[in-house]
């Protein structure tokens, strides 16, 4: 690895109104490393890939691009000094082609007045036969969210980058298609291409970065060779404390029950749902794993009545019940967190306290229906003490807030309404460390309290971390279940695959 | 973080966290309040009729029955729609109740009935929109050409004179209690109730939530397609009731009234602070939108600035108001 620096980046600070997002921050890039940055949400390492891409202006601060100052005016100016950015949020046209997205920006370049359709398809084909066997001419809309997520990467590869800046790329991709990720990665590393990864994956991180970044609070905490340093060195970096356990405490023998809280039987609805039939017992945390795809979220999603028509008994707490959408799941205290927080978690411009108070507007109102702006704030005010929300003020949108908070908010609508049991989708999805293990925290303390607690994750050291218990499901049916010392990646995994292509894929 | 303070203890005496004077600052309604009495300082210095007690009259009385359209437009697009057809459907109302009376029925019956009718158009643009699963924009167009086409076809295209109307009901739309008249006070009514409802009531509530993020709303438990439903139904009969008003006061049922009167309509809702996208607006905003828009036009008018130029000005105005609020937003973020 050579050791010349192609970007450095001193003293830059950036503010948003009050809030300082970089303080003074240096950071330095050398040409054909891997350099992970990492660091909570609303550390500040957004804003800096965002001032190197050219989306926002530092306040102050230089940056220099092999030795001489430059200013990036724009994404365009950075695409023109050799600077490619892949968001976390897939931007992509889902009405065109694949090879057309990919070539979205050379077009946008080129000075031919037509379309040569034939040739981008030929070129995009070149790009993927490294990456994936994804066929160019489709359109992309009816790709899968990971090939998507391909897609926005080979569009960056196809710009000739000297700096690749990758935003927690692998979020949505399988362990398969993530190994081709860094394989690829490791290329264009070999060939002298710098890449910035931003992760919050310490096994990635580890097994694939030459060196890493931490950012805590808009400062830069450390930098090191991935080998002089550890994974625990790096979470207290981000965290600022230190972290002993990730995970709480799990259900002890003494806290075993035999009260049902939610019995399921022969629950239908085909062919997304086939003959599911589980119970959770007080006290206990239940973990829904299954390859993406399988039915997870449809069958907590039936239950609530959210959708679809399942069929099949739904007994809660010794009462069989007969709802007729969500609205009666709610009065009967079953609620469902939505695993797209942004998509249909939250009101994102909205009040934090208008948040809480959504689902049942009556316990903020008097019997007449006029709400009582003070009684939501109160609300408000409690559960995200509970929950230790942090923001500035109830009345601040949501939008204001990091993914942890927001999820925070989520969390507190669910519990506004004294649920007796709260199906989670994906409960720490883009959640940072800290937020993560305070969210597992605080569902432990809520199964302790006799409140059922069904976890859905597509991350299994979560679930194995978490729960008492495990359910696998394959394809709509419940394929097998692990407890205590059979929660094991590989048992698990080996209950979702299917005996064909998906099987690796996982 | 510094600005991130945990939230150890809210203060209850002030949960906003901000002074009340500073958020009044940051609130889009005083920054049209004080354009308001701009023009309202400029216009009294440039015309010396402006301030005279016909003027303010006409002004009023010329914003007040609007006001009442704004209304329902406003909390539809705060659901997430939008309705091309209320002036067509207002004129629907003239006409029906007008072509009612002619016909020997008892003009309070027959604006009731067309008010019945003007609802039962509202249901069926909500029906359109949320069980076919059309865009309100598409059914509203589609309904505006119908319910013109109808007032054309109940009226032969003339005018219906209602010169037997009866004095007590012609008083809804001429008379006065005291100085004020009763157009006025009718439409403060319709205002205070509506943004009492709006900002208090958890029915209300729901439909900011609809308009926020339909899918979040659902997820709920808020039943949205109802909540749309609704809210484009309260949007036509409002629709009516403004169709009754315009037909007492001016005596008759004019089957072209109110060609464009949307777009008007839906730019003081948007210069009020509605948005397109749902999820926010506010009655206070939309009716100091509709001041503003009539205003300018009555302010034009006295100046003697032609009729082609109005135009061009009051757009002019609508990009510039919702510009300067795009970028007032943006910063406040």
């Amino acid at each position: 690895m050579q050791d010349d620096v192609i970007l450095k980046i001193s003293n830059l600070s950036k503010s948003f109104g009050a809030v300082k997002a970089l303080r003074g921050v240096d950071f330095d890039l050398r040409k054909g490393e891997i350099h992970a940055v990492a660091g909570e949400n609303g550390a500040g390492k957004s804003t800096l890939m965002n001032v190197i891409d050219g989306i926002l202006q530092p306040d102050s601060g230089e940056i220099l691009l092999d030795g001489v100052p430059v200013t990036i005016a724009s994404p365009t100016e950075a695409q023109r000094l050799g600077i490619g950015f892949v968001h976390q949020e897939i931007a992509l046209c889902p009405d065109v082609s694949v090879a057309e997205n990919i070539f979205m920006s050379r077009t946008n370049v080129s000075r031919s007045w037509l379309m040569n359709y034939e040739k981008l398809e030929q070129e995009a084909a070149e790009v993927f036969r490294q990456l994936s066997d994804i066929d160019a001419s489709v359109l992309l809309r009816d790709l899968s969210i990971s090939n998507q997520q391909l897609v926005e990467i080979a569009k960056a590869l196809t710009l000739d980058c000297r700096i690749l800046i990758l935003d927690e790329p692998t979020a949505a991709l399988t362990e398969n298609e993530a190994q081709t990720l860094f394989r690829i990665m490791r290329q264009l590393a070999d060939q002298g291409i710098s890449i910035i990864y931003i992760s919050h994956r310490m096994v990635e991180i580890f097994d694939n970065c030459d060196r890493v970044t931490v950012f805590r609070d808009g400062k830069h905490i450390v930098t090191n060779d991935v080998a002089d340093i550890t994974p625990g060195d790096v979470v207290n970096a981000m965290v600022g404390r230190v972290v002993d356990k990730l995970y709480p405490e799990k259900q002890s023998a003494g806290e075993v029950s035999d009260e049902i809280i939610l019995e399921v039987k022969n629950l239908n609805e085909a062919p997304r749902i086939r003959d599911v039939s589980f119970a959770l017992k007080r006290g206990e945390i239940l973990g829904i794993a299954g390859l993406i795809g399988a039915g997870r979220s449809e069958i907590a999603r039936g239950i609530c009545r959210l959708e679809g028509a399942a069929t099949g008994e739904v007994r809660l707490l010794g009462e069989t019940l007969a709802l007729r959408n969500y609205q009666d799941s709610i009065a009967k205290g079953m609620v469902y967190l939505s695993e797209d927080r942004k998509g249909d978690g939250v009101f994102l411009e909205l009040p934090i306290s208008e948040n809480i108070s959504a689902l049942n507007l009556d316990q903020v109102a008097n019997p007449i229906g006029l709400i009582k702006a003070s009684s939501e704030i109160r609300q408000a005010g409690d559960l995200g003490r509970k929950l230790n929300l942090k923001c500035g003020s109830l009345t601040d949108p949501v939008s204001s807030l990091s993914g942890g908070n927001q999820q925070k908010v989520a969390l507190a609508k669910m519990l506004s309404v004294n649920p007796r049991l709260i199906f989670l989708d994906e409960p720490t999805r883009g959640v940072d460390v800290g937020a993560k293990s305070e969210i597992h925290r605080i569902l432990r303390n809520l199964a302790r309290n006799g409140v059922g607690i069904i976890v859905i994750s597509s991350e299994l050291p979560e679930l194995i971390g978490l729960c008492d218990r495990v359910m696998v499901v394959r394809e709509g049916r419940i394929s097998g279940e692990v407890a205590g010392h059979e929660m094991t990646e590989e048992n698990i995994m080996r209950l979702a695959s299917v005996m064909d292509a998906q099987a690796a894929a996982f | 973080m510094e600005s991130a303070v945990t939230l150890a203890e809210p203060n209850m005496n002030n949960p906003q966290g901000v002074p009340f004077w500073r958020k009044l600052l940051k609130m889009r309604e005083t920054g049209l309040i004080v354009i308001i009495l701009g023009l309202f300082v400029v216009m009294s210095f440039a015309s010396p009729y402006f301030l005279s007690w016909a003027n303010m009259r006409a002004m009023s009385m010329a914003f007040a029955v609007d006001g009442i359209l704004v209304i329902g437009m406003t909390i539809l697009l705060i659901s997430g729609g939008i309705d091309l057809s209320v002036g067509s459907v207002t004129a629907f109302a003239m006409v029906i109740a007008g072509w009612l009376f002619l016909n020997g029925i008892n003009p309070w019956l027959a604006s009731g009935i067309a008010i019945a009718l003007c609802a039962g158009i509202g249901a069926f643009q909500g029906f359109f929109v949320t069980r076919i699963g059309l865009h309100h924009f598409i059914v509203s167009l589609a309904v505006m050409v119908i319910a013109r086409g109808a007032c054309l076809l109940f009226t032969g295209g003339r005018p219906i004179g209602l010169f037997t109307l009866p004095p007590e009901f012609k008083f809804i739309g001429q008379g006065s209690i005291g100085p004020i008249p009763i157009v006025i006070i009718i439409f403060l009514v319709f205002v205070i109730a509506f943004d009492f409802l709006l900002r208090r009531t958890t029915m209300f509530r729901k439909v900011f939530y609809t308009g926020s993020n339909e899918k979040a709303a659902a997820y709920s438990g808020i039943r949205t397609k109802k909540v749309i439903f609704l809210t484009t139904t309260l949007c036509s009969t409002l629709c009516g009731v403004a169709g009754i008003i315009y037909m007492a006061r001016f005596g008759s049922a004019q089957p072209t009234f109110g060609i464009g009167l949307e777009l008007t309509v839906i730019a003081a809702a948007v210069i009020g602070g509605a948005s397109l996208n749902g999820g926010s607006g506010s009655i206070l905003g939309a009716i100091l939108g509709v001041i503003l828009l009539s205003l300018v036009s009555s302010s034009l008018a006295l100046l003697d600035v032609s009729v082609y130029w109005q135009d061009i000005i009051r757009g002019s105005i609508l990009l510039s108001a919702v510009t300067i609020d795009h970028y007032l937003n943006k910063r406040r973020r």
